[in-house]
């Protein structure tokens, strides 16, 4: 039942007013602070696009051309802004649509409201026109979803929605309203804002025995190594975590969506974690005395073989969700809470150190690294382009201070090691579930999150064709993106598998590309093509200083690899170079 | 817990959570996508008004079903998860058996024997009838094998329900749940205090 939220806070002017289910809706929007809803209209939400035509001032509708493209979107702009997305699709297809990026966004913890349209109530369960049973088939990719039947249900409904969306670990939530319900008259109670659910404990109370022990084990520590990952963001917890960072002198790495909550250039950031992350972290996971999880969750692509992952270390887990705990690495201190409050607990507790031997470890790591793999990608000599370098020229010349979106592959794995992020929210990249098609519309939603910041969308030949329709969603609002796309002619990142592990058999991985520069043309978009390196920064430099959007095609080498590489199945210590 | 945590055994969940649409689905998803069989699901109302009451059995790990217990209970509509071997309940289940009444009657040692397992007549009609008998799954078990030779018509076999023996109920945690502001009792994880126990190196 839908009885248990005990708001608090009023939000608007109005008192009782009989308006409409879907006037009702867009009211609620208001009364959330919500500002730009990503959409596709159809039959079964038309009563709430049609309230809609009265709000266009206040509520920005942003029409994608794809309701996935819509999803990502409001992805996008989560992720750049710390808001709620909010997506409107109707029934049937238009809902189905939206699973690809449900899914993406409940294994990334981005808080979305989707809104869907249903058919009558009374037709439910009849096979009726565009009916689909689109609660049960989100039950597993959200982390809430409600269907709605009667107008009255409605403010409660949303304003559940847009507490466990954004409450605890944020994740998607889904509200299916029926067209009855949408057009329904009824009184309409000031909205109020929901605070809490009794079955629902977003926030644990801290135990300070675990901090303790956190802390012990720490000053103890000779060895000890830093894990972080996007709950550090999420936590909007970045100060705290700097300061714990700095007074322990512990060197720390990422995940690729924890990247940018400590800045790139900042002396004990050590690098990327994982199956294509930097050599030290990597190796040296297997060597510290004492690791400290933060708001990270022991992905299998961090952790290589789990059964040799880290054994001799004594683990810290620090998480807001307690189902991450012992999950898949066991701990010996868990310490369950919001990392806003028990970092700076920690910190207190921690001895001020420097570690400078082990430190110096990295630093060797790094070194050696830098001769086999860094230097060439990014500085090539051999004739062709290489995507390293691509995003050495960009860092050149937006300093780190760009948005900068990927889709799926190898430019996203090149992109995560080089790109430099000064801030956090700035690497915007589908982590866990991987979703190819993915950059273009977020970086749409990155850029109505962020209109004050470059945005930058890298996306390999691939990808883009997933999702290339979105570029009418460009033209016609006019959204600023800068699009690259780093073209191998390949599905690289499978060719780079078939290569190693499956004996070159390159069994479909051969893609085609349009004139990518015509289409983009077509769409009324600024766009080039570059192949020579001569040519490169002027073009990247062309692109950033464009009035609006561009899109910047670049031929890279066609068969480079990524390396470092944890092959599957092998354990984080024994990652290959070459 | 077990003291043999990589055994698998047959596990009781008890989860208590909100009378919720859907949420039977929400939470059956969660060991389909394990591959993992329900061998039995209850759903009832609990002690408190309003307040459901899963009893779930599983054939799995400690390791398992701890972490599938967490799952569950992060759920929004679920209150509170626990999970225990069968030493640690009280359960029974309920099992009907439909057989002819002419050999009923015919022969004593039926009588006997259903005298034997505690089950009572349900049921008398001319053609069959029922019996009833609540018990573990071994005595229900039994009495299959033993009313076969004398043509069991039909037999069913209820969920099983399970008390916690060492559980004083749901209505003090219930109340600080309520709370906006709620004690250590109801937020601290509960899992975590049982660490000793459940750690698996």
């Amino acid at each position: 039942m839908l009885t248990k939220a005990e708001p608090t806070q009023l939000v608007p002017e109005t008192t009782l007013q009989t308006m409409s289910g879907a006037e009702m809706t867009l009211r609620a929007l208001l009364a959330e602070g919500v500002d730009t809803i990503f959409g596709y209209p159809g039959g079964a939400i038309i009563p709430i696009y049609d309230a809609l035509y009265d709000f266009a001032g206040q509520l920005n509708h942003v029409l994608v051309r794809h309701e996935q493209g819509g999803i990502h979107a409001a992805q996008g702009y989560a992720r750049a802004s710390g808001k709620v997305g909010v997506v409107f699709a109707t029934s049937g297809p238009g809902a189905t649509n939206l699973v690809t990026g449900l899914a993406d966004a409940q294994i990334d913890s981005t808080p979305l409201v989707c809104i869907t349209g249903q058919v009558f109530a009374h037709l439910l369960g009849t096979d009726a026109f565009q009916e689909t049973d689109i609660i049960n088939i989100t039950t597993p990719v959200t982390k809430w979803n409600f269907q709605v039947t009667e107008a009255s249900q409605l403010p409660e409904a949303l304003a559940k929605a847009f507490y466990i969306a954004r409450s605890g670990r944020p994740g998607p939530v889904l509200i299916d309203i029926t067209k009855n319900a949408q057009l329904q008259q009824c009184d309409f109670p000031e909205y109020k804002v929901c605070h809490h659910i009794r079955s629902y404990r977003p926030a644990p109370i801290v135990r300070p025995e675990y901090i303790r022990q956190a802390a012990e084990l720490i000053n103890q520590a000779t060895r000890p190594l830093v894990l972080w990952g996007q709950g550090i963001t999420l936590g909007r917890a970045e100060a705290e975590f700097r300061a714990f960072i700095e007074k322990s002198g512990i060197p720390a790495a990422w995940t690729i969506l924890g990247a940018g909550a400590l800045p790139t250039g900042h002396p004990l950031n050590v690098g990327m974690l994982g199956m294509h992350g930097n050599y030290g972290p990597n190796v040296l996971t297997n060597e510290c005395d004492v690791l400290i999880a933060i708001g990270m969750r022991f992905d299998d692509r961090v952790t290589g073989r789990l059964d040799k992952y880290a054994r001799q270390a004594r683990v810290i887990h620090l998480d807001i969700d307690p189902t991450e705990i012992d999950k898949n690495v066991a701990t010996t201190v868990p310490v369950w809470g919001d990392c806003k409050e028990t970092l700076p607990l920690l910190t207190e507790l921690v001895e001020a150190r420097i570690h400078p031997e082990w430190r110096q470890r990295f630093e060797q790591f790094r070194a050696e690294e830098v001769a086999a793999v860094i230097q060439e990608e990014l500085f090539p000599t051999s004739e062709e382009l290489t995507m390293g370098e691509v995003v050495q020229q960009l860092n050149e010349l937006t300093q780190g201070e760009a948005i900068v979106v990927t889709d799926v592959g190898q430019h996203q794995m090149v992109t995560c090691r080089y790109a430099r992020f000064n801030h956090a929210r700035s690497n915007i990249t589908s982590g866990g579930l991987g979703t190819m098609g993915f950059a273009l519309p977020a970086a749409i939603g990155a850029k109505f999150g962020r209109p004050d910041r470059t945005v930058v969308a890298i996306i390999g030949d691939g990808g883009i064709q997933m999702t290339i329709q979105e570029l009418g969603t460009i033209m016609q609002t006019g959204v600023d993106v800068k699009i690259i796309i780093l073209n191998n002619q390949f599905l690289g990142m499978v060719r780079q598998w078939q290569e190693l592990f499956h004996e070159r058999r390159y069994s479909f991985v051969n893609i085609g590309s349009p004139d990518y520069v015509t289409v983009a043309s077509g769409y009324s978009i600024a766009g080039k093509r570059v192949a020579d390196r001569s040519k490169l920064r002027r073009s990247l430099q062309e692109m950033l200083q464009h009035p609006g959007s561009f899109l910047l095609e670049v031929m890279v080498t066609k068969e480079n690899n990524i390396f470092p590489m944890v092959p599957q199945g092998c354990s984080v210590s024994e990652i290959r170079l070459r | 817990m077990s003291e043999h945590p990589i055994e698998r055994q047959e596990y009781n969940i008890t989860a208590y959570t909100e009378n919720q649409i859907g949420l039977l689905n929400r939470i059956a998803i969660i060991f389909s996508r394990r591959k993992i069989n329900i061998e039995s699901l209850n759903t009832s109302p609990s002690e408190i008004d309003g307040i459901h009451r899963f009893n779930i059995v599983i054939h799995e790990t400690e390791e398992v079903v701890r972490k599938i217990a967490k799952q569950i209970e992060k759920q929004v509509e679920v209150l509170k998860v626990y999970y225990n071997t069968n030493q640690e309940v009280i359960w029974q289940e309920m099992a009907l058996y439909k057989v002819p009444t002419d050999i009923i009657a015919e022969k004593a040692s039926v009588e006997r024997l259903l005298r034997e397992f505690g089950a009572r007549a349900v049921v008398i009609r001319k053609d069959y009838t029922v019996f009833e008998t609540t018990g573990h799954r071994e005595e229900t078990d039994r009495l299959i094998t033993v009313l076969q030779p004398y043509g069991l018509i039909e037999f069913v076999r209820s969920a099983r329900i399970a008390i916690i023996k060492h559980s004083d109920g749901f209505n003090r945690k219930l109340r600080e749940f309520e709370r906006t502001e709620p004690g250590s009792e109801v937020v601290e994880n509960e899992f975590l205090n049982r660490r000793d126990e459940v750690f698996e190196m």
